[in-house]
């Protein structure tokens, strides 16, 4: 009798691995970077090209990169959510406008408020492919060496931030 | 009117894909054979099953014209392959190097398949033994004589 529930209980393993499968976001991608140096580099400032700012500036400090553009829509659904984080005052969070127009990400900024400390200018997206931006919104944890210690892609939900983000730089903010 | 109206509505799209970088009309052959080679290896990581030579993303283009320009400066393919990989991981390579990592991956198929050949052999083995002779008795043998000569 047990012989004839073998079938059975491989279609129901298969059903579970599908299942697993199908809860699985294929666009998040483990990132190559995690745990390696923050790529250096040193952009404008989309606010005053005149000013720059680099990676390094923020040596022992614990910071948040978030890749953002006027053209992406996601990034919109996140915005608000920056407000709240960076009123929290957990963690500093500077922007990189990616392959985006100044013009249009003033507007933008305008449009919908600045939660950045600043943003830096990445036009041609060389930063955001040394990073391995493959998809705006992108939001890396940077910790006091300069070590990339999390990567998320796609919008910094509430539930994202309280989750996987919020741990990460308090645990950060400790060391 | 419409006309112009229906026009500007069917380029807005066009002018939303508006990127910043753009892509160099191809000028050097050799270089456009050993791209077009290379980038078939290569994952479009926006249109996860298209190559970056299909793609048609903004992404992809960028990252061809990073390619270009790595070979025009005299990079080895390896060499592009192994900046790529640093920074977006190996999902980018279609045929992902050989590592603990990737090890399922690569053997995964072959051991399912010796299991199931494995399974196969013990049915067949199995079957096989279950049939047993078993001689007629003097009246099944009058049975099947008789139908026989029917």
């Amino acid at each position: 009798m047990f012989r004839y529930l073998i079938p059975l209980a491989l279609f129901l393993v298969l059903v579970v691995f599908l299942a697993i499968g199908l809860t699985r976001n294929p666009q998040e991608l483990p990132s190559a970077l995690i745990n390696k140096p923050a790529p250096d580099f040193r952009l404008p400032q989309l606010k005053d090209p005149a000013k720059t700012f680099s990676a390094a500036d923020m040596r022992g400090k614990v910071w948040m990169l978030n890749v953002w553009a006027s053209w992406c829509i996601a990034c919109r659904d996140e915005h608000p959510f920056l407000f709240r984080y960076a009123q929290s005052g957990a963690v500093p969070i500077y922007g990189l406008n990616y392959k985006d127009y100044r013009e249009n990400a003033l507007g933008w900024l305008g449009e919908l408020g600045d939660p950045y400390l600043l943003s830096v200018t990445d036009l041609d997206g060389r930063v955001g492919m040394d990073y391995g931006v493959y998809g705006a919104p992108e939001t890396y944890i940077i910790d006091k060496r300069g070590t990339i210690r999390l990567k998320h892609v796609g919008p910094v939900t509430p539930d994202v931030w309280s989750k996987e983000v919020l741990p990460v730089v308090q645990e950060l903010n400790r060391q | 009117m419409t006309r112009a109206l229906l026009l500007i509505c069917l380029l807005l799209p066009a002018l939303a894909m508006a990127q910043v970088r753009t892509e160099e009309k191809p000028t050097d052959p050799a270089i456009e054979k050993r791209l077009a080679n290379l980038s078939h290896e290569l994952r479009c990581l926006q249109c996860q099953n298209q190559t970056l030579a299909d793609s048609p993303s903004d992404l992809a283009a960028d990252m061809r014209q990073e390619i270009r320009e790595q070979m025009k400066a005299g990079k080895s393919d390896k060499e592009i392959v192994a900046f790529l990989t640093d920074r977006y991981g190996q999902f980018i390579l279609y045929r992902p190097r050989v590592s603990p990592v990737t090890y399922l991956l690569w053997f995964g198929p072959f051991v399912l398949l010796l299991t199931g050949l494995y399974v196969l052999y013990q049915y067949i083995k199995h079957r096989r033994d279950s049939i047993t002779e078993k001689p007629l008795t003097a009246e099944e043998r009058r049975r099947a004589e008789e139908m026989l000569r029917s």
